[in-house]
């Protein structure tokens, strides 16, 4: 009942916020949700309900980790305080009616940018902050060192509301495989039925596995198998229709990326305002006036790299530090053998 | 104004202001999804689904459409549903029969149940009954057989499953034995009324729908076929049982949460409805010599059945409702593959929350019907 309770409360949210926004999405330099922002003095973050590394709150109710940093960043661009966000713990089945109808202005939150969600449901991905692909965690004594030793009659647990359910199916099909899928509605509920025996493999992004094995009651006696079967590209989301709103979003998510690239970080960024490479210098906001084409002033990037810090920083303190996942892998930039590469700022 | 006008009147500008009401949000939502670029339908119904759900009583699997896939969950929801309201109207049945009785010990322990289910909340339950109790059940490979065939595991319950040639023929034997039983109802009814004699008609009626069925499998037109489950192995340390039937603890923990927490309100109902009942009947009852069971069966229970069964359909539409509790244990219901699964990958929130709106409205609507059907049947016939 709760659940219908829920529903029927989303859904009249979203036919009232919808009437509420009618005049949003205007022309030229004019965006409504950046007006709405700064009237409201704090940017409207959706958060994922707990998941260490990418948004995870502590017991005091502070919210860390790199989906966070996200936000934090469009914070610092555009009220000058990484720490004016409000977050909104969504679970997958909730994020994208929460931001079509206004509830938050930003889905920072663990979610895969596929082609349906991106040209179907009236969103728009501004980029990738994680490059992750979907795995499979056993048992470390069940012998099972491979998808290859995979049975028919496995029992999989996993999240609803998200692409993992679509590509377990696949990949099962493709591999004649039977299996029985269990699909819970959070992911504290996956870790507690897996962890009791329920299933024999718990299926999500590997980031996701490595993060949540942290959770299980002993941790060391499982296994997360070499294959990954999907592509998962995960970044922030915005609605479709504020293109001043989607460019603050993308560009204070590449601006991180970009002050890794050239070495910036929130220690030495005041320093780099007098740098002689003018790359660097635009970037900190000392030469051009990148933030003009976005209403903003032009400190906006310095201030993210201050209070944010450059990407390397975000990812070593949430991601590498906490032991998830020491190693970057595709997430390293591209000079370094990662596929991390943004357009350039200027 | 006459007066019949002075009465229409506000019910017309109510009517009215609804009318508005609703064509406001509905023109509303149309104009902001269309400026957002979200396109409103109910086409994606037809589309593959491409995701499997776990547990369903028709064929189904991620090629199916979407509708099939709300199917799926329809039937789950409704299974779960007429399973708990069987069982919690028993045992409510019995229990409130309890709280009335004259043995201490009986009255105090139905009591006790009903103060304790029905004062935590259903959702904890529900938690406690997945969680803690059926995890507490041992691997597929650990487990004792139960009934010598049946297995109760971690994994779900493993029964035998029957194979069946002829089994239209078996269908026909078990009819026909429903029919002969009426008939000798209303037959040993005349012979009571007629020379006051009672034939034991609760033994007929079992006997026959026994022996006739029977008869049909031992004279080897209708075979059957036992499929035993059988113990295989997944990995070193992963086992399973394959073959029989299997039913998912989801739906084990769900119907034993459901049905024991609502059993607590029918029980209340039917002590009620006992008590509602004039001390006179009873007395009445006795003194024309009829045992105490005859009294409840023939004299107290046909009368306290019209207080019973309003409040009781109430408990009957909760418990549906409540049903769809179900995701938070991963059973597949409506709420979890069509409003869940289903709206996620389609991001068709508004399109699929008003189908799920509109099918528990109308699984709510059947159940009163229903029982507003039974409950006139039973009322007194005023001559």
């Amino acid at each position: 009942m709760l659940k219908i309770i829920r529903n029927f409360v989303l859904f009249l949210s979203a036919v009232l916020l919808l009437a509420a926004c009618q005049q949003q999405g205007g022309s030229g330099k004019k965006s409504k949700t950046l007006d709405n922002t700064k009237k409201a003095g704090f940017v409207k973050c959706g958060v994922s309900q707990g998941l260490p590394g990418f948004s995870n709150a502590d017991a005091s109710g502070n919210w860390t980790g790199i989906d966070v940093d996200v936000c934090r960043a469009v914070a610092a661009a555009v009220l000058g305080d990484s720490e004016k966000v409000k977050y909104f713990p969504l679970s997958a089945k909730e994020r994208f009616t929460a931001l079509t109808s206004g509830e938050i202005d930003v889905l920072s939150r663990n979610t895969t940018w596929t082609l349906s969600r991106d040209a179907d449901i009236g969103l728009t991905f501004v980029g990738v902050n994680f490059y992750d692909g979907q795995g499979f965690m056993v048992r470390k004594n069940s012998g099972i060192n491979s998808v290859k030793d995979f049975r028919d009659g496995i029992s999989a647990c996993t999240n609803i509301g998200t692409t993992t359910e679509l590509n377990m199916r696949d990949f099962f099909n493709s591999r004649n495989i039977k299996y029985e899928p269990v699909a819970f509605e959070k992911a504290d509920e996956v870790v507690a039925a897996y962890d009791a025996g329920r299933c024999d493999t718990y299926t999500t992004d590997k980031s996701g596995l490595a993060a949540q094995r942290t959770k299980l009651s002993a941790p060391n006696d499982h296994i997360v198998l070499p294959e990954t079967i999907s592509k998962e590209p995960l970044g922030p989301v915005v609605r479709q229709g504020d293109s001043v709103w989607e460019d603050i979003v993308r560009w204070s998510l590449n601006t991180m990326i970009e002050a890794e690239e050239y070495g910036i970080n929130s220690s030495n960024a005041d320093s780099m305002t007098s740098s002689d490479n003018p790359q660097i210098k635009r970037l900190v906001g000392a030469e051009g006036e990148l933030g003009a084409a976005f209403g903003l002033d032009n400190e906006w990037s310095l201030r993210i790299i201050k209070q944010v810090g450059n990407y390397g920083e975000s990812y070593k303190k949430h991601i590498a530090d906490t032991g998830i996942l020491p190693k970057r892998g595709p997430n390293e930039l591209w000079t370094k053998g990662g596929i991390l590469y943004v357009p350039p700022a200027r | 104004m006459t007066n019949k006008q002075k009465k229409i009147l506000p019910q017309i500008f109510t009517l009215l202001l609804i009318i508005l009401i609703f064509g406001f949000f509905t023109i509303n939502a149309q104009m902001n999804m269309s400026n957002r670029g979200i396109d409103f339908g109910y086409g994606f119904l037809s589309q593959e689904s491409s995701f499997d759900v776990q547990f369903s009583l028709i064929e189904y699997d991620g090629s199916h459409s979407y509708a099939r896939a709300y199917l799926v969950g329809l039937l789950n929801t409704i299974l779960v549903s007429v399973l708990g309201i069987i069982f919690c109207t028993i045992l409510g049945v019995v229990v409130g029969i309890a709280r009335l009785s004259p043995n201490y010990l009986i009255r105090t322990t139905a009591s006790w149940y009903v103060e304790f289910f029905r004062n935590v909340p259903l959702l904890l339950q529900i938690f406690f009954w997945y969680y803690a109790a059926l995890r507490a059940l041992p691997l597929p490979e650990n487990t004792e057989p139960l009934f010598g065939v049946t297995y109760l595991t971690v994994k779900g319950y493993y029964m035998p499953g029957f194979i069946w040639e002829n089994f239209n023929i078996l269908m026909y034997s078990i009819l026909a034995a429903i029919i002969s039983i009426v008939v000798i109802r209303s037959h040993a009814k005349k012979i009571q009324e007629e020379r006051g004699k009672q034939l034991p008609v609760f033994f007929i009626s079992i006997g026959l729908l026994i022996v006739l069925p029977a008869l049909t499998i031992i004279t080897g037109i209708v075979q059957v076929e036992v499929e035993l489950p059988i113990l295989k192995q997944l990995s070193k340390t992963s086992f399973i049982y394959e073959g029989g039937v299997s039913v998912p603890p989801e739906l084990i923990a769900l119907v034993l949460a459901l049905s024991l927490y609502t059993a607590t309100f029918v029980a209340e109902c039917v002590r009620a409805g006992i008590q509602g009942i004039s001390k006179g009947q009873k007395e009445a009852a006795a003194s024309v010599g009829l045992t105490p069971n005859q009294i409840l069966k023939l004299v107290i229970m046909p009368q306290a059945l019209r207080i019973i069964i309003p409040p009781t359909t109430n408990q009957y539409l909760n418990l549906t409702k409540n049903s769809s509790l179900a995701a938070a244990i991963a059973y597949p219901d409506l709420v979890l593959v069509f409003a869940g699964t289903a709206l996620m990958q389609t991001g068709r929130a508004i399109e699929i929350v008003s189908i799920t709106m509109l099918t528990y409205l109308t699984l709510s609507l059947s159940i009163s019907v229903l029982m507003n059907w039974y409950n006139k049947k039973i009322a007194i016939k005023e001559k």
